[in-house]
């Protein structure tokens, strides 16, 4: 196995223990909080934003790691973004969660699974379709919030913080 | 706050922090022995399991298409990393007892009852369409949503509303309002 196998497979030991001790691989998890019953998911996945944001925007503030940000291309988000939901919702998983539902005795994750290398393989035959399509309508570029509204990431965060923090405290009074 | 829940795991509030150190570790460590920062992501390790499994048949058909060019069909460092959250969710649900065959999820069986055969293709239906949606907003929730987010990445703001919003429309429709 070479050194970056080796890494990845570590981190993906950690990171699907982690998923597992807070739950969230669970169909009943997902579904559970698209139909607003069930914010763990949402506790999980803002908790790592919020201690992930800090390290990541210092570290690339001090040059040690580069910010890779993915393209804002309208088509691409808002179409592809909507069919994501859709089957998200129907299969109860997203990519990550499937295979470590698996992990957890959820063997049925596996129907989600083949279906996803199965989406895979056609989007690779569609591409050239959705490039001349879909992909080639309006890209705004690999832009992040701060430059989009002319704003230091240390003044945008310590909002994003506050505005989190604020949803949790709603999350718990309403017992989701 | 607790930091257990009832059934044994952890707070969803320490696990995902955690999760939040995982991310800062792993494009710090990625950075200095890869030469490249790498974020946490898992779907387009869906492309390059599709890229091996139709090179197997097709080995000139995956060779002449153009994503699979793109994406390059490989083991990498993700592909490794989507195996790993296997074994870790297996070791932590074995560990604490919480591991469980299934062979219908309940909320599922509630609306679809038990058949295997239903769930089956629903999940292969909903697989199809969320992965094409994936590969075309370039993300999932984790990509977008983790990686993406940490970054303030406007893409991923916006992909993230969007997949919650059409996904709570969908639920709504397909499991009803009232279903548990």
């Amino acid at each position: 196995m070479s050194t970056d196998q080796l890494m990845g497979l570590i981190t993906g030991v950690f990171f699907g223990f982690l998923l597992q001790k807070g739950r969230v691989l669970r169909f009943e998890k997902q579904v559970g909080a698209m139909l607003l019953k069930d914010m763990t998911i949402f506790k999980f996945m803002l908790s790592a934003i919020l201690v992930g944001m800090v390290g990541i925007l210092f570290l690339s503030d001090i040059d040690i790691i580069k910010l890779s940000h993915k393209p804002m291309n309208a088509g691409a988000v808002l179409i592809g973004g909507a069919l994501f939901g859709a089957g998200w919702a129907i299969m109860g998983f997203c990519p990550g969660t499937s295979i470590g539902a698996l992990g957890e005795g959820r063997w049925h994750a596996v129907f989600a699974i083949i279906g996803m290398v199965a989406g895979a393989a056609l989007y690779a035959e569609m591409y050239p379709f959705f490039k001349s399509t879909v992909l080639a309508w309006k890209d705004f570029g690999k832009i992040g919030l701060p430059e989009a509204i002319g704003l230091s990431h240390w003044i945008i965060a310590p909002f994003f913080w506050a505005g989190v923090i604020a949803l949790f405290f709603g999350f718990e009074k309403n017992g989701l | 706050m607790k930091w257990k829940t009832n059934d044994g795991g952890w707070s969803p509030y320490l696990a995902g922090g955690l999760v939040g150190l995982l991310a800062i570790l792993s494009v710090y460590a990625t950075t200095q022995w890869m030469g490249k920062t790498n974020y946490l992501g898992a779907s387009t390790t869906f492309v390059r399991a599709a890229g091996l499994l139709e090179r197997t048949v097709a080995p000139e058909r995956v060779a002449a298409n153009a994503y699979f060019t793109k994406e390059k069909v490989k083991v990498d460092w993700q592909f490794m990393l989507v195996l790993g959250i296997f074994l870790g969710a297996l070791i932590s649900s074995v560990t604490d007892r919480s591991f469980k065959i299934e062979n219908v999820p309940p909320t599922w069986e509630k609306r679809f009852g038990p058949s295997v055969g239903k769930r089956a293709a629903g999940a292969i239906l909903g697989g199809i369409v969320a992965m094409v949606g994936a590969r075309m907003a370039d993300g999932c929730p984790s990509g977008h949503g983790l990686s993406g987010m940490m970054q303030l990445s406007v893409s991923s703001f916006v992909a993230l509303a969007i997949f919650f919003g059409v996904g709570v429309l969908v639920a709504a429709l397909v499991y009803g309002r009232r279903s548990s």
